[in-house]
């Protein structure tokens, strides 16, 4: 099908784009990379009056090193992600999952900001994005505020971004020394949404896990964080009961969905398996040293 | 009626001038403004990859972009790549391989492996599959598709 008639700006900077999503009156949508946006046009789920590109604003696609953090532009598309060496050195967990973020003709266009303000549930960004507690900027025409990444999702599809805001940069904190990460997912067909995907960091002092981080991908309404497995793992060293009871705890968190690609039962299941293996990768990076 | 925007795109090496309506996608553009029906349309909604042509060098949905994103920009379609008389090292790959039988999704396989055989080392069949995967074929079965990209992939310069 074709896309329904719409008003297009091609804004070429973010007061330009902001005022365009302002004037329009909540009948605007943001067009990034459109790879999620433009089949929702072609299928005419969507029908806004306005399209405001944002593809021609210098200076929205970056990846920045400051003291503390990461700071990434919303405009950066998914290859600049998955390719850089910034990203490589601070979190090698993105760099391992943007390989499974759809194709490559996909990645080439999509950007960060994209795919975060459409929240998938089974992403790999928003996933990330929980994981690492990032904190976005968001920009409207009467200012700006930040929002931690466990505020904005708010269910499937649905984000803490009013309809004349625009997300203009992702901030993730650095993580600290003696961190291993691991990522693992299931999808029918490599690049397809995730049936279920795992992300995890631990970070060990001495013989034990003093952090440990774990998000969940394609079982629930939005990205999650596992707080109740987190806790439990906090004061210990990784051996197999403690990854089984990590595992019981993520899978008594969720309340994933059947529908037409995986049960329900499967999912969680897949969750637990995929838990207790990303676990141990991280256990092991966390403990040889590499990142 | 819907205003319409002046776009300049450069399309395989040539300059094309047109008045188009915004929500007109690159693949309609292609086919139906330029004639250059080589690029197909299959899905319309970035699953099929029938439409993959190169934007400014990266490969992209042709359905999954306005014609007006491509003001300003290079596009190059499958009909770059090589004439009958003298196909170039992927698409004679594909031709000795029999990588191809109804040709609908060649297009697209071609102009996805070009851009993967540029970014990727496609040091295993697996890497090639998974370079692959966004690309639907019901024909082939992609094995002789997934030979005949290994060797493109061997040959010095890969697609160039």
């Amino acid at each position: 099908m074709k896309p329904p008639i719409f008003d297009y700006v091609a804004a070429t900077s973010i007061d330009m784009a902001v005022a365009a999503l302002a004037a329009a009156g909540g009948d605007a949508k943001v067009l990034a990379g459109g790879q999620s946006l433009v089949p929702m046009l072609n299928f005419r789920l969507l029908r806004p009056s306005v399209l405001v590109d944002i593809n021609r604003i210098a200076g929205l696609a970056y990846i920045e090193e400051d003291k503390v953090a990461i700071r990434i532009g919303a405009l950066t598309r998914h290859l600049q992600i998955e390719t850089s060496p910034l990203i490589a050195k601070y979190f090698p967990v993105v760099s391992a999952a943007m390989t499974h973020v759809a194709h490559l003709a996909i990645r080439n266009r999509g950007t960060i900001g994209g795919s975060l303000s459409h929240a998938d549930p089974a992403a790999e960004l928003p996933m990330l994005a929980s994981l690492l507690d990032a904190e976005f900027k968001v920009v409207s025409a009467s200012g700006q505020r930040s929002v931690a990444a466990r505020d904005f999702f708010l269910d499937a599809l649905t984000v803490d971004l009013r309809a004349d805001e625009l997300l203009t940069e992702i901030v993730l904190p650095k993580l600290p020394p003696h961190t291993g990460f691991g990522f693992e997912e299931v999808a029918r067909r490599h690049g397809d949404f995730a049936l279920t995907a795992v992300a995890t960091t631990l970070t060990v002092d001495g013989d034990v896990i003093n952090q440990a981080r774990i998000a969940l991908g394609g079982v629930g309404p939005t990205a999650l964080r596992a707080s109740e497995a987190e806790k439990l793992l906090i004061g210990h060293a990784l051996d197999d009961g403690l990854t089984e009871r990590a595992v019981t705890a993520v899978r008594s968190a969720i309340a994933p969905e059947t529908d037409l690609h995986a049960s329900a039962d499967y999912r969680r299941h897949l969750a637990g398996v995929l838990t207790g293996r990303a676990l141990a990768t991280a256990w092991q990076r966390a403990n040889t040293g590499a990142a | 009626m819907t205003k319409t925007c002046a776009i300049s795109v450069t399309v395989n090496g040539t300059v094309h001038g047109a008045s188009v309506e915004p929500r007109l996608l690159l693949a309609d553009f292609l086919r139906q403004t330029l004639g250059l029906t080589g690029t197909h349309v299959g899905c319309e909604h970035g699953v099929c990859g029938a439409c993959t042509v190169l934007v400014d060098g990266d490969s992209a949905r042709s359905c999954l972009m306005f014609a007006v994103q491509a003001d300003g920009r290079r596009v190059e379609t499958v009909e770059s790549l090589g004439r009958i008389s003298k196909l170039n090292v992927l698409q004679e790959a594909f031709h000795e391989h029999h990588a191809l039988q109804c040709g609908f999704c060649t297009p697209g396989m071609l102009m996805t492996a070009t851009d993967l055989l540029k970014k990727y080392p496609l040091a295993s069949d697996d890497d090639i599959r998974k370079g692959l995967s966004g690309n639907l074929c019901r024909c082939t079965g992609y094995e002789h598709i997934v030979k005949a990209v290994r060797a493109a992939a061997g040959k010095a310069g890969g697609a160039s």
